[in-house]
């Protein structure tokens, strides 16, 4: 066998490998990203699709009970309730006013079910985000990954 | 004093602009006195951009709170250790600090080639002035860090205003990691610039052979080491203070500073194809643009909130300036390498699949897929929004799928490759050399998987671990044993003696080596477990073999916050080992919380306990621990990795015969007897 065909079938069984495996990865974490408002207007299959959607927590709005913790996010003009039930501490920037980006699924109920929760506090938000540059990731916190 | 930044700013750009046209005119009219005037017209840049940026460190330190950027990032409470930080803890002051740190890079290579290189150094200021005049753009006129604090007046003119106190730092900066992390991240960024002015001027002044890439080896390296040590100093950052027991979490902000790192480790393998074989010379000054570009692209996506936009955090108008340049960047790469492409014609071509060249070949093929996956995951909200319409995100499933095996893959390479002989390795080579090393690694494998090693990924990474450190080790001993013949030395002498004769070789072997132990860390990441609990005094939690007693909580105001901190007593065994402290911090100016986590670490594995704040129903304190394995590992690898890169940078204490074209590995066997090599030898500056 011609030894540039051999470097070839090499490289291609890795990249094909690898888009095969990167296929997978894509199936099992695509995330659709909604505002609050279209929220709301999802019908048929989008609704069960996973999703992120960004907005302002509610002023007064955040109760914490044992095992999952209810607020309300705000955006556009419309606003959803959330319940996050994830094992994590919620992040220390994840307070009234803050911008915050939730991830999970829409409940049965209209209510936004949130594995995770990501905030930024809205007392350092200006027109240019902030932050260090630093690989973890400017003034953002997470809760769980 | 920000009147004197401002000043020293702007006459910065003007001296950049000289340097840039002046440089260009040099080119075309080869008049000594230009070339003199737009060297030092460079110098001048660097000069006024330090005094710039330590006119900003002084209004920190003078609290001067007339300045808006001091006024956002500072307050009098903040310690001196901060009031340094505070400098890139916003988008103006980072811009500026990314000119400060290249600057201190132009101005090494411009003195220390000053008399030097006189045919390529002309093209490689004008490189470098046309990226500064980007950045000094940016601090004069986009987003300049000596705005006076100003509010509306009443008849709607800006009065200038000084404020009695800033609004502080943020509390997630006020960590010691914040001050060395941002540095290392950005010196690596900046540093890249170097090989990519002297890639893309050699390629425009069409410098004869590959010593473009024996003059940017070490400036390569050194942008590599900080590049490193910023990605790991910033996982590090995020286990102990973001509280969520993690250390990455394939954040767009961490994938933007994975990408130039793969690129460069990619561009420092391949070189030594080129500097051997004069092969992949094209692939090499691709490899550098990209990383260059990838350098830009991730300071594009730290500042700008293209991607962030997509998690509805703040967009900014910066974007266009970095999309802009990226732009400008390829255009004249392209160009350059249209124009001159004919310059890099191959001299050899590949022999055989398993040979130190194949082994570079899927080296550099590894990391660029990974780049790939890394990119297009990170961009895919992008590109999904563009085409589809839908803003589509992909999680850490999709970036561990690729990676994990990518890794284990590169990992393998890092142990066979370095031992195949160029051109064409024969089977007794490849017995003699990985023989034990295998068994070596099966034996690992098998011990792990009886101790309860189980997770595939993991036990594949450990018998890999343990097949790459015994060829390492193998290497250095089999050295160091001809030199202990010899000379008599200890075994250890005789490895620093080794290692001293050929820093690159074995430098790199110890950069391997300390990657190793970086992996040995990530496969203990399938092992982590943690568990919640409401904690009365006195009550336990069991976490593994730690049981974790609550001694009592108490308050304790500091100077800049008030800290709410659980005295915890960790008990292995009915033993006290250790206390723990984890915080709450209430910050006074910023009215922010603050979580400290407390860390037991080993080398086993780490005990990281969180103060998850007060159950709401009864109000007692909730711990959140975490038991992870082997994390410990991640840290010391990095600090291996900083070590080996230094010694790669040390001169070799004396030349090395290498012999050119061999056909098996040059072992140190043969190149520690020249006597035995063959007649066409040639003496290098001791390479692998």
């Amino acid at each position: 066998m011609k030894k540039q065909l051999k470097f070839g079938i090499g490289i291609g069984v890795i990249v094909v490998s690898m888009g095969f495996l990167g296929w997978l990865g894509y199936g099992e974490s695509k995330t659709y990203y909604h505002t609050i408002a279209e929220l709301q207007t999802l019908q048929g299959r989008a609704l069960k699709q996973r999703m992120r959607a960004g907005g302002t927590v509610a002023p007064n709005s955040i109760r914490r009970y044992t095992g999952r913790v209810d607020f309300v996010l705000e955006g556009e003009g419309k606003s959803i309730p959330v319940t996050y039930i994830g094992s994590d501490p919620l992040p220390d920037t994840f307070v009234d006013k803050a911008q915050a980006l939730v991830e999970g699924s829409l409940g049965g109920d209209g209510r936004f079910v949130a594995e995770h929760v990501q905030a930024k506090c809205a007392s350092k938000y200006e027109a240019a985000p902030g932050g260090t540059g630093g690989a973890a990731g400017g003034e953002i916190k997470r809760s769980g990954t | 004093m920000d009147v004197f930044g401002s000043f020293a700013l702007i006459l910065a750009f003007v001296c950049a602009v000289y340097a840039f046209a002046g440089g260009i005119g040099a080119i075309v009219t080869r008049h000594p006195l230009l070339v003199k005037s737009t060297r030092q017209a460079g110098i001048a840049t660097c000069c006024l951009i330090f005094l710039a940026t330590f006119s900003l460190e002084y209004l920190f330190f003078s609290d001067n709170f007339a300045n808006a950027y001091v006024v956002s990032h500072s307050n009098r409470d903040l310690s001196t250790f901060y009031k340094i930080a505070a400098l890139w803890s916003g988008q103006e002051g980072s811009l500026l600090f990314w000119s400060f740190l290249l600057s201190v890079y132009v101005f090494s290579v411009l003195i220390t080639y000053r008399n030097k290189n006189g045919e390529l150094m002309p093209y490689v200021g004008v490189v470098m002035a046309g990226v500064q005049i980007f950045f000094l753009t940016l601090n004069n006129f986009v987003a300049s860090p000596f705005k006076a604090l100003a509010v509306p007046g009443a008849n709607g003119a800006m009065n200038l205003v000084a404020r009695a106190d800033g609004n502080g730092l943020t509390p997630l900066l006020q960590y010691p990691e914040m001050v060395i992390h941002p540095p290392n991240l950005y010196a690596g960024y900046t540093g890249f610039t170097i090989p990519f002015a002297f890639a893309l001027g050699a390629l425009l002044a069409r410098y004869p052979g590959e010593k473009w890439i024996h003059l940017t080896r070490k400036w390569t390296m050194i942008a590599w080491m900080f590049q490193s040590m910023g990605i790991l100093l910033g996982a590090h950052w995020a286990y102990a203070v973001l509280g969520w027991g993690g250390y990455w979490g394939w954040d767009p902000v961490e994938n933007a500073s994975l990408l130039p790192w793969l690129t460069g480790t990619a561009f420092l393998h391949s070189v030594m194809m080129q500097e051997k074989r004069g092969m992949m010379k094209v692939w090499n000054v691709w490899l550098v643009f990209c990383t260059f570009a990838l350098c830009i692209l991730g300071t594009l996506l730290t500042r700008s909130g293209v991607v962030s936009s997509v998690h509805a955090f703040a967009q900014s108008s910066i974007g266009t300036w970095f999309v802009s340049f990226l732009a400008i960047i390829l255009v004249v790469c392209l160009g350059a390498y249209l124009k001159n492409r004919d310059y890099l014609k191959s001299e050899n071509q590949l022999d055989a699949i398993v040979s130190r060249e194949s082994s570079f070949l899927f080296n550099n093929l590894m990391l660029l897929v990974a780049c790939v996956a890394v990119l297009s995951g990170t961009l895919f909200p992008v590109f999904s929004e563009w085409f589809t319409g839908n803003r589509i995100s992909v999680g850490a499933p999709f970036f561990n799928k690729v990676n994990i095996p990518i890794g284990l893959l590169l990992l393998f390479l890092t142990g066979v490759g370095p031992l195949l002989a160029w051109r064409k390795t024969s089977t007794e080579s490849l017995k003699r050399n990985f023989g034990w090393p295998l068994a070596m690694g099966i034996i690992g494998g098998a011990l792990a998987f009886a101790l309860g090693f189980r997770e595939f990924y993991s036990l594949v990474c450990l018998i890999l671990c343990v097949f790459v450190a015994s060829t390492i080790s193998m290497e250095f001993y089999r050295g160091a044993k001809v030199i202990r013949t010899r000379s008599g030395a200890s075994l250890f002498t005789s490895v620093v003696d080794l290692t001293m004769r050929n820093t690159r070789r074995y430098g790199g072997y110890i950069v391997h080596m300390g990657m190793v132990l970086v992996f040995i860390g990530l496969a203990g990441a399938a092992f982590n477990r943690d568990t919640q609990k409401e904690m009365q005094l006195g009550s336990t939690m069991q976490i593994g073999p730690y049981t974790l007693v609550l001694q009592s909580v108490d308050s304790r105001p500091e100077r800049n916050y008030t800290a709410q901190r659980m005295i915890i007593e960790v008990m292995r065994d009915n033993k006290p080992i250790m206390m723990l402290y984890p915080e709450k911090r209430r910050f006074v100016t910023t009215v922010e919380n603050g979580t400290m986590v407390a860390i037991y670490s080993t080398l086993k594995e780490d005990l990281y306990v969180v103060f998850a704040g007060q159950s709401p129903d009864t109000q007692l304190p909730v711990i959140h621990a975490y038991l992870n394995p082997l994390v410990k590992w991640i840290w010391l690898g990095g600090a291996v990795v900083v070590l080996g890169t230094l010694v790669a940078l040390l001169p070799n204490r004396r030349a090395v015969l290498v012999l050119a074209g061999a056909q098996e590995p040059s072992t140190a066997t043969q190149t520690l007897q020249p006597g035995r090599l063959t007649p066409s030898v040639i003496t290098r500056e001791g390479h692998d």
